[in-house]
């Protein structure tokens, strides 16, 4: 039960993000989480947007660099200790976090995970218990 | 395949003997028509009697591309205005480019001499050659299209029009042959990528010339890849009539100069002394058949050194090895002497790096080197990103002794030229 994140790399200047977010919105398309990491001159930001598939052929018709990202969301208890015993799990069985960002939203805990090993990290998360959400159930929290 | 065996393999003593006799046929014109040569001869104590071997030609006197300037606009003619049929000029960074005249038979000279580079790499009547060069003052353009047009191929004129239009040309018309600036066929495959069109199934391209910018041997690698076909390098500078000079045979191992036409030297730039074959010096010119405006020990300012080895293809005319450089265009940042050739060599090794890319160099020598990723190398994750550029500020400083700076920018935010690319920006206020 993996999403994908639209990826974007963009020089780091002023103006990029309105350009970028423009091009979306012009689409239609709606950004229900994002993030944007930043090296030095160029960054890359990462949309989970409601129209995967609208939105890069827009970005990518705008000459832009696309890459789509498979990441999982976990629900969590919202409580302290939640991501702890999320990461422990993941520790435990050797599995390293590549990305990872949460949030919380109408007392709802979800955290977005990026991993290499994502077929594991499902496996070992759902084992323990925790709920992933599908990208519908997401949205719609 | 041959367009005039007879000559292109010609014995060397044949070759030679022939040489002698069109140079001392030129210093003796020169000595009798160009104002120019009569006072450098009288300055250097030369008749034309005394070239009695090809070794004389060291007593001439070089002409250097400040020399075309002075004598501008036409300083420098051996013939009757009248009796010219055609002006091109070579662009010039600052002030009046250089005017080069052609009498008629300099143009089918030329011509000629096309073809022959042509039928060499396996250019027959049966090819449709787009050419993508700018016609106009520019020699790449016109007189390629009069050698394409000699061997009997369908020419197309495209010109450098935009890369819509050069494709539905290609598409319409079936081109087999291109004509094409290396940054520019790099940037139209990104475009066909863009597209979604590959060449090996699309198009029935087979061959590309590349010419008029110094490039790699990684660049042309990469277009082949990129186009699908094959890819020949070719020599001239409109001096020596534009294209044509040098070029490569169906083996890619150096490009055969028309000897015939053309005696060369390959000498130290800062000695201006002669160098053994193999030494990389700065190429010097005498052209041997030029009517309108012949020139003596041209000092093309391009690196290059001599391969003497005979050509598995048969051809007796010497060839050359890849234009390493121009020696104006080296640049000296932090003290250190760099070409771009260097930095072009490591940024097209690395399949990440994609097609355009451009060197800076600001404030107090800071060389910045800004390189656009290519499409299939972005992951959505700015870690490796980071690494990337690690991993060729570290190749960068192994080739040229500084640390540059590395930036990497999405593919196409780099400008294109319309003509020739502009890879280094100086703007250093000295």
């Amino acid at each position: 039960m993996s999403m994908n994140l639209v990826a974007v790399f963009a020089e780091n200047r002023p103006g990029q993000t309105a350009r970028i977010t423009g091009i979306l919105a012009q689409a239609g398309v709606n950004i229900s989480w994002v993030t944007i990491a930043s090296s030095g001159r160029f960054g890359v930001m990462k949309f989970l947007v409601d129209q995967r598939d609208q939105a890069v052929a827009r970005l990518k018709a705008e000459g832009l660099m696309v890459s789509l990202l498979e990441v999982l969301a976990v629900e969590v208890e919202n409580k302290p200790g939640a991501l702890q015993a999320v990461a422990e799990v993941l520790g435990r069985n050797q599995i390293n976090l590549d990305n990872c960002s949460g949030f919380v939203a109408n007392n709802r805990a979800v955290l977005l995970i990026e991993t290499h090993d994502l077929t594991q990290a499902q496996a070992v998360l759902e084992k323990q218990g925790l709920r992933l959400l599908s990208q519908q159930q997401l949205q719609t929290l | 395949m041959f367009w005039d065996r007879e000559v292109e393999t010609l014995p060397r003593s044949g070759l030679e003997k022939l040489q002698l006799e069109r140079l001392q046929e030129t210093v003796q014109r020169v000595a009798s028509k160009v104002p120019f040569y009569q006072r450098r001869f009288a300055e250097l104590g030369v008749k034309p009697g005394d070239i009695q071997s090809l070794a004389d030609v060291r007593r001439l006197p070089f002409t250097t591309n400040m020399d075309l300037r002075t004598t501008y606009p036409d300083g420098l003619l051996a013939v009757g205005l009248q009796q010219a049929v055609r002006l091109h000029t070579s662009s010039g960074t600052t002030g009046k480019p250089k005017a080069l005249f052609f009498s008629r038979k300099d143009v089918e000279n030329a011509a000629e001499l096309m073809a022959r580079s042509l039928v060499m790499t396996g250019i027959t009547s049966s090819d449709v050659f787009q050419n993508m060069m700018g016609y106009g003052l520019f020699t790449g353009g016109l007189i390629m299209h009069y050698g394409a047009e000699k061997v009997g191929c369908l020419v197309i004129p495209a010109g450098p029009g935009t890369s819509e239009r050069q494709l539905m040309l290609m598409q319409d018309f079936g081109t087999t042959a291109v004509h094409i600036l290396p940054s520019y066929a790099l940037y139209f495959a990104g475009f066909l990528e863009q597209r979604g069109i590959n060449p090996r199934q699309h198009l029935k391209l087979r061959k590309a010339f590349v010419g008029a910018e110094p490039h790699t041997e990684e660049t042309r690698l990469r277009i082949e890849a990129a186009l699908g076909c094959d890819v020949y390098n070719s020599y001239g500078l409109t001096e020596m009539n534009g294209p044509g000079v040098a070029f490569e045979c169906e083996h890619k191992a150096g490009l055969h100069l028309w000897e015939d036409n053309f005696l060369l030297e390959i000498i130290d730039p800062a000695t201006a002394q002669p160098l053994p074959d193999g030494q990389v010096g700065e190429l010097v010119l005498t052209s041997l058949r030029r009517e309108a405006m012949p020139l003596l020990r041209y000092r093309t300012r391009d690196l290059t050194s001599l391969i003497p080895e005979p050509c598995a293809c048969g051809r007796t005319h010497r060839r050359l090895n890849r234009i390493t450089g121009r020696s104006d265009d080296m640049l000296i940042v932090r003290g250190v002497n760099i070409f771009p050739q260097q930095i072009e060599r490591v940024l097209m090794s690395l399949p990440q790096v994609g097609r355009n890319y451009v060197i800076l160099i600001e404030g107090l020598d800071d060389l910045t080197v800004k390189a656009e990723l290519s499409a299939s190398a972005f992951d959505g994750q700015v870690e490796h990103l980071a690494a990337l550029q690690e991993q060729l500020t570290e190749k960068l400083r192994a080739e040229i002794w500084i640390r540059p700076k590395v930036e990497l920018v999405p593919a196409g935010t780099l400008p294109v030229a319309d003509g020739k690319a502009k890879r280094v920006i100086d703007h250093r206020v000295i």
